[in-house]
């Protein structure tokens, strides 16, 4: 169960892999998560088990890695009821599966934006559904849905990815305001520039953080039961600013 | 919208449920009976997820909640009995269903010159409640706790069969139910024996006193010869002042003594809610210099040393209830009540302790400090001989969690507990320490709920 003060027993993570979701997930250990579950595409890939490792070094006593293929959306239901079923309520879910791409590559190829499209967009709410009817049944639960600054406002350089993170967002506050009254919530998370293997090689963006602080972020915000946390937080105010800027301007600031 | 009284039997509405502390809300599938015949039709339950009973939810965190299983609410079903009894006896039995409120008890007991043999800081308890938490209150250290104060009980089980229950028969049964949480079966009735008083005022005597150590010895020396005692100390205070207290002891005044108040009518009793907590608190109206300025006032205005003043029972025992929904005044962050109890010889652990809340500036007003008498057989009830601190912490203080987990390990080590009724944070490992019996506890819970289908988020959250 989530306690008063925003600490959790168990953690599902879907996109066990994610730097930022497995660096919240050691911060809720450190607090008393007891039971964590990695869905990642493949639960054998040393990737996990390294993260596994951390984990119970931290003093999770049941970290387990189940198979979920983001594009897969057909099967999301099935493999959500199984992991409900296997290790029983969990306390908070995190969405952390996406891909990043590279806008010049989609320019050329639109079928893999689709694709892209599919993991980051489609492949998130045929789960996040499935993850809310479970909440829904245990009556508590969160789910933690990690959208981006980059969905705020799209950008020349990755509108495709600020795309599919604009819609998650939106579905994701949707979402929340069907479940108000259910016990379960959805919070969602806005995380700036993130130093992480996704971001590797590119330019850093103003206020480019690491997944450490914005995990720290994450955790602060969660606990005092925000709906909306952006990571790091002086981003609200940034972003507060720059959604409603002129076009022509929007253009120039948001050019790299 | 919550149900409407006695329409949601047979057609449960998902309604999210909190505690007092306002922090955890889960949902439930919401009944509220309107008679102990439709109380007993909840039994036995296909629910997946379990029963619960609810009072008035008074706990502070998740004891009354049951996530996606029943909980039914037992305000409803609150008849009382008062039993004829001979004119010079002690006491008087009363028989209550479990959604009786102490408070609707009082307005019918104090006219004829009876009162409840416990009464916590609140007289909106229930007395199924009173039994589950078996509370406590300001006379713990002469009279111990709700439940030494039951001729029986009477508990429906699992199966939907119902059994009396008391010191005498089976009691496995009884002491696992006081202060069970809930969770061996749903209390319908109790018969409670009460006590005479003299008249419906008390008098009262009022010490300062400047620092720890000065309300430590006071109470040691003084309380045998006070009924009812209690301190309430300032957390915030620091240095030499740490630990200043105003302690407030008394007894039920004689006919006599208060006839100066109450004129003829010995007995007369008025308690309401004088003022109500407006529907908007900005979060943060609580804060440090909010909270020091009260507890300076607060201690500055007591008189250094006071006695015989005479008190009604609305101020002497439940001064909060005069102002309804004030656990709304933390805004919507909400807050926590940490309260523990920690042998007597271990008043170094009670210093160390004191002198943390108050170095990390933990903002709480209304601190509780009090000494126990004797604990009873319950595994689970919280009271035991030693001393017991409850203080309110609104939950955004900084870095609150990982304090309180530092706290608990101490009254852990020093052989003390925390109060489950108040609990709404701590952790699971901790519970077998605190409660060295209870696997006695669920060795009974095992036998009358096998199936465990009476569960609570408490139970969830602390593996019970």
């Amino acid at each position: 169960m989530r306690d008063a003060l925003g600490a959790v027993q168990s953690v599902l993570v879907l996109g066990g892999n994610s730097e930022i979701a497995i660096a919240i997930t050691e911060r809720l250990v450190d607090l008393r998560c007891r039971t964590v579950v990695l869905a990642v595409r493949d639960p054998l890939s040393p990737v996990t088990a390294t993260a596994a490792d951390a984990l119970r070094a931290r003093g999770a006593t049941t970290v387990e890695a189940v198979g979920f293929d983001a594009l897969a959306s057909e099967s999301h239901s099935g493999v959500i009821d199984e992991t409900f079923a296997r290790f029983g309520d969990f306390d908070l879910v995190i969405s952390a599966f996406g891909v990043l791409g590279d806008q010049e590559m989609f320019n050329n190829d639109p079928a893999a934006a689709a694709i892209a499209a599919s993991t980051n967009f489609v492949g998130a709410v045929s789960s996040s559904l499935a993850v809310a009817t479970r909440l829904r049944a245990q009556g508590h639960g969160v789910l933690m849905v990690i959208t981006s600054v980059a969905g705020v406002r799209a950008r020349a350089d990755n509108f495709v990815y600020g795309s599919t993170k604009a819609g998650l967002d939106a579905f994701a506050q949707g979402l929340g305001d069907s479940l108000v009254g259910s016990g379960a919530r959805v919070v969602v998370v806005r995380p700036g520039f993130v130093h992480t293997r996704m971001t590797e090689g590119m330019k850093p963006a103003p206020f480019a953080a690491t997944s450490d602080k914005i995990a720290d972020a994450v955790i602060a915000g969660f606990g005092k039961g925000r709906e909306i946390i952006w990571a790091p937080p002086i981003l609200a105010l940034v972003f507060g600013l720059l959604r409603h800027l002129p076009r022509s301007l929007w253009r120039k600031v948001s050019a790299r | 919208m919550p149900p409407e009284p006695g329409a949601k039997l047979l057609v449960p509405a998902t309604t999210e449920l909190m505690g007092w502390g306002r922090t955890a809300p889960t949902a439930s599938d919401l009944r509220r009976p309107t008679s102990a015949v439709e109380l007993q039709r909840a039994l036995p339950t296909t629910s997946p997820r379990g029963l619960l009973a609810r009072g008035l939810g008074r706990s502070y965190g998740d004891a009354a909640q049951n996530s996606g299983g029943t909980v039914i609410e037992t305000t409803d079903v609150d008849a009382f009995t008062i039993h004829d009894s001979e004119p010079g006896s002690s006491t008087v039995l009363v028989t209550a269903e479990a959604g009786a409120s102490i408070d609707r008890m009082l307005h019918a007991l104090v006219p004829q010159g009876l009162f409840v043999p416990v009464t916590p800081g609140t007289r909106y308890v229930t007395v199924g409640g009173a039994i589950a938490a078996d509370i406590h209150g300001k006379n713990h250290h002469h009279k111990g706790s709700w439940c030494q104060h039951l001729e029986s009980l009477r508990l429906q089980l699992a199966d939907g069969s119902v059994v009396d229950v008391g010191p005498e028969r089976d009691p496995d049964l009884f002491w696992a139910t006081a202060g069970g949480m809930g969770l061996t079966g749903v209390i319908l009735e109790a018969t409670i024996r009460c006590p005479r008083i003299g008249s419906s005022r008390l008098l009262v005597d009022t010490d300062r006193a400047p620092d720890l150590d000065s309300v430590l010895e006071l109470m040691s020396s003084g309380d045998h010869a006070y009924d009812y005692s209690v301190a309430w100390i300032d957390l915030m205070a620091t240095g030499k002042s740490m630990g200043r207290s105003v302690l407030t002891r008394g007894r039920f005044a004689t006919a006599e003594e208060a006839a100066p108040k109450t004129g003829r009518d010995t007995f007369a009793y008025k308690a309401g809610v004088i003022a109500n907590t407006p529907p908007f608190i900005p979060p943060g109206l609580l804060n440090k210099l909010s909270i020091r300025a009260f507890n300076e006032l607060w201690f500055r205005k007591a008189p250094a040393e006071r006695r015989d003043e005479l008190q009604t029972i609305p101020t002497f025992f439940h001064p909060l209830d005069m102002v309804g929904g004030w656990n709304r005044i933390y805004g919507p962050g909400g807050f926590l009540q940490w309260q523990f109890v920690i042998p007597f010889g271990t008043e170094a652990t009670l210093t160390r302790i004191i002198g943390e809340l108050s170095k990390a500036g933990c903002t709480s007003f209304l601190a509780v400090l009090k000494s126990f008498g004797e604990g009873n057989p319950a595994p689970l009830s919280f009271p035991a001989a030693g001393w017991t601190l409850a203080l309110d912490i609104p939950t955004g203080v900084p870095g609150l969690g990982p304090l309180l987990d530092h706290l608990d390990d101490l009254v852990a080590e020093a052989g003390g507990r925390i109060y489950l009724a108040k609990d709404s944070r701590m952790r699971a490992e901790l519970v077998g320490t605190m409660y060295p019996r209870l696997d006695d506890w669920r060795a009974v819970r095992d036998r009358v709920d096998p199936n465990r289908v009476f569960r609570s988020d408490l139970a969830r959250r602390l593996g019970l």
